[in-house]
């Protein structure tokens, strides 16, 4: 078996991962190995090393993207490819485009679930708390059939849903 | 203050416990922060970096959590001190070869940790003893959004906080447990678990973290993706993974005892012979043997307390650990005969394995925890 990265020296090192359900195989020379940092325990995993394969064949199918440099930092996709790491966080924005297939390959989605921050946590665990609370009410107002009362509820809660929905995608 | 002054013992820090600490060793949470429009560590000129490092900080030293901490920037710290450091789990390789730019800010009680421009201008972690991967996050939490007031950091709606590596992008966080799996490698059940692990979309390392090897039948699990689900959703995912990986292992040890009791204490009982005799051990023969007195003391092989007595064993006897005792630089066969002469020592006080006898059945249960 050959090396798939220089494709001349017999491959002595294969990494096999599950990345999103797919395997993926690698199998490499041992100085392409050590070229690629596997042999170097800092910072070494497949996906990297997937990414960086995957940055090298766009090169070779995309010249103009090859020029493209981060205006922030000065960052090119060349170094990209050679470093697997990009240079500020304006490159985010500078190579969107390449960027968004290799994202949605090694993580779960594209678009932030986490933490966001100066995010009025307090706040937003007080609106967690009243709706809650009016939910409760509403089962209630339902269980004694006062379906005036369940109505208004019903509105406050959609209010209160709204807002919370508008402050998480501001 | 120097860093061994600041250090705990390794006998008082071998005495943390935890819940689970039979097999799970240690939780860690540790998030990847950036300051917004700065180069990161690894693209940034050196002028920059030291700037930056030194913003950070101080924002990180004036922590309430961080009072009492040591803080220095990386040059001050020698080869040893970095070896150290990296072997309590408390800095990464990659960061020990940092130098001047890079910092480091270590809580009074060890447990809060921020490398300052290792990949990231930010790596904070929490490193608790035993199973505690909430508590862990919910302290790494604290400081996050406590620098926050502090720090700008990149952020954007999509895809979250921004980080020099696309692989941490989004939550940054990476939750980790360290776990002692010896019944499982014993049974040779562990590969199929590593692949059940894996197909979940989490990653099986060695004692030290990526590329390393699982010397002393210790593995960690970690998440891998980072974007695209919410930090709790992250930690439950691998909470229940661990709890699952906790019950194969007892199954394991109690299923090894019962059917092949025999090996067991033939395995255990030889390790006890050579750490308790040898006159030169390197430091993988004694993390792997450690790893069976460790599961003989769990058992029950050897009455009286001797769990913290290993974990002590498994730190003092790393290299840079063990170099520490000896102020000329030793080669490493020398190395292992100092090892050797400490194990010696350390083990007369621990008689050799009680083995049940057989008229009274084989010993079907550990002990309670």
């Amino acid at each position: 078996m050959l090396c798939m990265v220089c494709k001349k020296n017999e491959a002595k090192v294969h990494l096999t991962q599950m990345i999103e359900g797919k395997v993926k195989k690698l199998d490499l020379c041992e100085e392409c190995s050590k070229a690629k940092g596997i042999d170097d325990p800092t910072g070494f995993s497949l996906a990297d090393l997937l990414m960086g394969l995957g940055a090298s064949e766009e090169l070779v199918s995309d010249r103009e993207e090859a020029a493209l440099s981060c205006p922030t930092c000065g960052f090119t996709q060349a170094d990209f490819k050679k470093s697997g790491r990009l240079g500020c966080p304006d490159c985010y924005r500078t190579f969107a485009e390449g960027l968004e297939s290799l994202l949605k390959s090694m993580h779960k989605g594209i678009q932030h679930a986490g933490k966001i921050p100066g995010s009025p946590r307090p706040e937003a665990q007080a609106a967690q708390n009243r709706l809650q609370a009016l939910q409760q009410r509403l089962t209630e107002a339902i269980a004694v059939e006062n379906y005036e009362e369940a109505a208004r509820l019903r509105d406050q809660i959609k209010t209160l849903k709204n807002a919370g929905g508008d402050a998480t995608t501001a | 203050m120097n860093l061994h002054e600041f250090l705990s013992p390794p006998q008082e820090s071998a005495k943390r416990s935890g819940p689970h600490d039979r097999i799970v060793m240690s939780s860690r949470v540790r998030l990847a922060r950036n300051l917004k429009g700065l180069p990161f560590p690894g693209w940034a000129k050196k002028p920059d970096r030291i700037r930056t490092c030194n913003a950070i900080r101080t924002a990180v030293e004036t922590l309430p959590q961080m009072q009492g901490a040591y803080s220095d920037s990386m040059e001050n710290f020698s080869a040893l001190d970095r070896q150290i450091l990296v072997e309590r789990h408390l800095i990464s390789r990659e960061h020990a070869a940092r130098n001047a730019g890079s910092g480091l800010v270590l809580s009074h009680d060890e447990s809060l940790c921020v490398m300052i421009n290792e990949e990231d201008h930010l790596r904070m972690q929490s490193l608790l003893p035993g199973f505690q991967l909430t508590e862990a996050w919910c302290a790494i939490d604290a400081v996050d959004s406590a620098l926050e007031q502090r720090l700008e950091y990149a952020f954007s709606p999509q895809l979250g906080y921004l980080t020099a590596c696309p692989t941490n992008l989004g939550t940054g966080i990476r939750v980790s447990a360290m776990l002692h799996l010896p019944a499982l490698v014993m049974a040779d059940q562990v590969n199929p678990i590593i692949q059940a692990v894996n197909k979940l979309g989490l990653a099986v390392r060695g004692l030290y973290g990526e590329g390393t090897e699982a010397l002393g039948n210790v593995f960690q699990v970690s998440n891998q993706m980072t974007l695209g689900e919410s930090e709790k959703a992250i930690l439950e995912r691998l909470s229940k993974v661990v709890h699952q990986i906790i019950e194969h292992e007892e199954n394991a040890r109690r299923a090894l005892l019962d059917k092949k009791p025999r090996m067991i204490y033939n395995h255990v009982g030889r390790a006890y012979g050579i750490l308790a005799n040898a006159h030169s051990i390197s430091s993988k023969e004694t993390m792997n043997l450690l790893s069976l007195f460790r599961l003989g003391v769990d058992l029950g092989l050897f009455p009286g307390s001797h769990r913290a007595l290993v974990g002590e064993l498994f730190l003092v006897t790393q290299p840079a650990h063990l170099q520490l005792r000896f102020t000329e630089k030793l080669p490493p066969e020398e190395r292992d005969i100092n090892r050797a002469d400490m194990m010696r020592q350390a083990l007369q006080t621990v008689n050799r394995p009680v083995i049940p006898s057989p008229d009274t059945g084989p010993l079907d249960k550990p002990p309670a925890p």
